[in-house]
């Protein structure tokens, strides 16, 4: 294993913000049992008074979790040079099965405990709380989820072995297992096309939310915001990162946040996790039927799909900034 | 927006009063806190900037080291190794170096002897660490026990620069001659070989090159030493850091302890607020901003000590446990250094725990029911 310092804060991140997301799931079921909003009964008293502490703990386990994706990646950036054959992130991450499995839960817990927030906020704007049991599915979700990331996060840096020197010979022959795998098949004028496509919804859709009261507006700015992560992704790793590094052959995704490239990534990734976020928050907050009030949810919606456009206006400034500004063309 | 920022900012002026009104209590837990934020930052800044001065040392090595091994112990290099490796393609220079160490019974320790042309014969130039302890400058004459008994002198002509000192403490520059007299190397073998790669990719190519030419060499490529010195300096910081966490588990029951215990008058307090139509939601965060004050408090003037202690006072609180030991030791410091992951992964050890050890006892006590603590 490799005991270095960031990943022992790693490991305790991980394991504080699983116990918190245990706690909150325990609090969660007794919610899901006994929620009785018409009784005035001892019971529901204290379970209204458990919603609270549900909410400061997921918004406690989203600001812990996004802190850590960051700090997850530049470790395993970081642990590179101890590994034969690693480059950067992606060869650390590769050295065993567990490694992109655990920034992949750590990329849905972020989500989800984002999407969780706003459920959470919406539903404490309405008196009758209609959110309530979605709500609380949700974080039974997110309970297991963060359990695994916690085990399988330990279990990949337990797995990890550095390549010392060792007394018979240099290690330089233990593993010579390339890296290079094929993230990047998409040609890159097709995935540029479609992030502009996809974005172009997303931003029409969310300026139609902003305006209209119709409940096909949020439930489509919830699909293309789901969509428009997905191609964006994909043109990060195909056409974007090209265009950053000016080579064509090089398509890491974890690149973009290291110095040479001016920690562009750290514009970038926030940016579009907040737009996916709240858009995908817009159309949850529809699917969950929470518009029956009036008043303060439309407001609410209105503001989060100002925010979907003002995350993706930047995330799309900074992709045609960094695409304008490359030495390199790609056709 | 504002008005949310409003608020917030007179939750915030609200819960700093709430926290000087309490001064005894809470400047306790906020010593403590920066404490521990002071010992786990100390442990990683030195880790970290140890960790950089061997990568910088280390840029300046030759790309590949060729020794040889006889019956898995190493053994002396034959000097016609030398033309065969330079005869390979991708190496820009070989050269061959005679060294060795000395053991000097009088100071207690071991000396690097070094083949150098600066050293003309029957003079030597002497590491700074070493001029200090047998305290010989230049015009002084030093001598060592050969190894057939015998007393030789030399003459210091120059002590190395004190830049150098982490590399060159202990080292004595000689001249060959006086070098196979002094220990007995015969002639045509050397310690070891050091080898020039311009190209970084052709490197592992060369070695194993290099390795099937002659098969008992044992090539070591510089991207290695870097490895072990990384895992092995990463190493001792987790050690250091596990050992720790004890301090860190004793810091968090204390904060537990302390946000579970709320005195009567902060129970009152809280009753209060509720009375005159807080609710939950605000006290908790309130209670919010305390902890952040808190956190902040103690997180800033634990990593600026922290920072203070490892590069200016050279970390004497840790340097033990950490750096190694030696009879002649380089004095060294290290260049400062500090990147946002020392911090984050600072953060994540102290103020992570602390946050998740305290979000419980502050929602129940703001869940305090008005009328029972005012009863």
């Amino acid at each position: 294993m490799i005991l270095a310092p960031n990943v022992l804060a790693l490991l305790v991140a991980s394991g504080a913000t699983a116990l918190l997301t245990a706690l909150a799931a325990c609090h969660g079921v007794g919610i899901l049992r006994h929620w009785d909003l018409s009784s005035g009964s001892e019971r529901q008293l204290a379970l209204e008074r458990r919603t609270y502490l549900t909410s400061a703990l997921v918004g406690t386990v989203l600001s812990f979790e996004l802190l850590s994706l960051f700090l997850f990646v530049s470790s395993a950036d970081r642990i590179a040079p101890l590994l034969i054959g690693a480059m950067c992130a992606v060869g650390t991450l590769q050295a065993n099965g567990y490694g992109f499995a655990t920034l992949y839960l750590k990329l849905a817990l972020f989500l989800l405990s984002g999407l969780w927030l706003v459920l959470n906020h919406a539903d404490n704007l309405v008196p009758d709380y209609p959110l309530i049991r979605p709500k609380y599915l949700l974080l039974l979700v997110l309970a297991p989820l963060s359990a695994a990331e916690a085990v399988l996060e330990a279990l990949f840096f337990l797995r990890l072995k550095p390549d010392v020197i060792t007394s018979c010979c240099g290690s330089l022959f233990s593993s010579a297992a390339g890296t290079e795998t094929d993230l990047a098949a998409l040609p890159p004028r097709t995935a540029l096309i479609a992030l502009v496509a996809a974005g172009a919804a997303l931003l029409l859709c969310a300026f139609w939310t902003a305006r209209s009261q119709r409940r096909l507006a949020p439930l489509l700015l919830g699909a293309a915001g789901t969509v428009h992560f997905a191609v964006a992704l994909a043109a990060i790793i195909s056409a974007v990162s090209p265009y950053v590094y000016e080579l064509p052959t090089h398509h890491c995704p974890f690149c973009l946040l290291q110095r040479e490239y001016r920690y562009v990534g750290y514009l970038i990734y926030p940016a579009l996790l907040a737009a996916t976020v709240t858009s995908v928050g817009v159309g949850a907050l529809a699917v969950g039927r929470a518009e029956t009030a009036a008043g303060e949810l439309p407001r609410f919606r209105r503001r989060l799909a100002r925010w979907t456009i003002a995350a993706e206006l930047l995330f799309l400034g900074i992709v045609a900034a960094c695409i304008a500004t490359s030495q390199l063309t790609l056709r | 927006m504002l008005r949310a920022v409003e608020r917030h900012r007179h939750l915030l002026d609200f819960a700093l009063a709430s926290l000087l009104r309490r001064k005894g209590k809470n400047a306790a837990l906020i010593g403590v806190y920066t404490l521990v934020v002071f010992l786990l930052g100390s442990t990683l800044f030195f880790t970290h900037g140890i960790k950089r001065e061997a990568a910088r040392l280390l840029a300046e090595a030759p790309e590949i080291v060729v020794q040889r091994t006889v019956m898995g112990r190493y053994e002396p290099v034959p000097a016609d190794w030398t033309e065969k490796v330079r005869a390979l393609r991708g190496v820009s220079e070989v050269q061959p170096r005679l060294w060795g160490y000395y053991f000097d019974p009088g100071l207690k320790a071991n000396y690097t002897f070094l083949v150098d042309r600066r050293a003309e014969p029957g003079k030597v130039l002497l590491g700074a660490a070493l001029s200090r302890a047998r305290g010989a400058y230049p015009g002084d004459t030093i001598s060592f026990d050969a190894f057939d008994g015998t007393f030789t002198s030399f003459e210091v002509t120059g002590v190395l620069s004190e830049a150098s000192e982490l590399l060159s403490a202990d080292l004595i520059l000689i001249a060959e001659g006086d070098y196979r007299r002094l220990t007995g190397a015969p002639a045509g073998l050397v310690t070891d070989l050091a080898v020039r790669v311009p190209n970084a990719k052709e490197v592992p190519a060369v070695a194993e090159k290099i390795a099937g030419l002659f098969p008992h060499a044992r090539p070591i490529l510089r991207s290695e030493i870097l490895r072990t010195y990384d895992s092995l300096f990463d190493w001792r910081g987790g050690m250091m850091l596990a050992v720790l966490s004890a301090t860190l588990l004793a810091f968090l029951i204390l904060a537990w302890d302390k946000a579970t215990a709320l005195s009567a008058e902060e129970r009152r307090e809280i009753g209060i607020l509720k009375a005159v139509g807080w609710d939950t939601g605000d006290i908790m965060l309130m209670k919010f901003w305390e902890g952040c004050s808190v956190s902040l408090l103690a997180f800033g003037a634990g990593s600026l000590l922290a920072y203070w202690h490892v590069f200016a006072g050279n970390g004497f609180v840790i340097v033990a446990a950490l750096k190694g030991w030696s009879t002649l030791y380089p004095s060294f410091r290290i260049a400062p250094y500090l990147g946002p992951e020392q911090l984050i992964t600072l953060f994540f050890l102290t103020v992570v725990p602390y946050t998740a050890a305290t979000i419980v006892p502050a929602w129940r006590a703001a869940t305090v029911d008005p009328d029972q603590v005012m009863r």
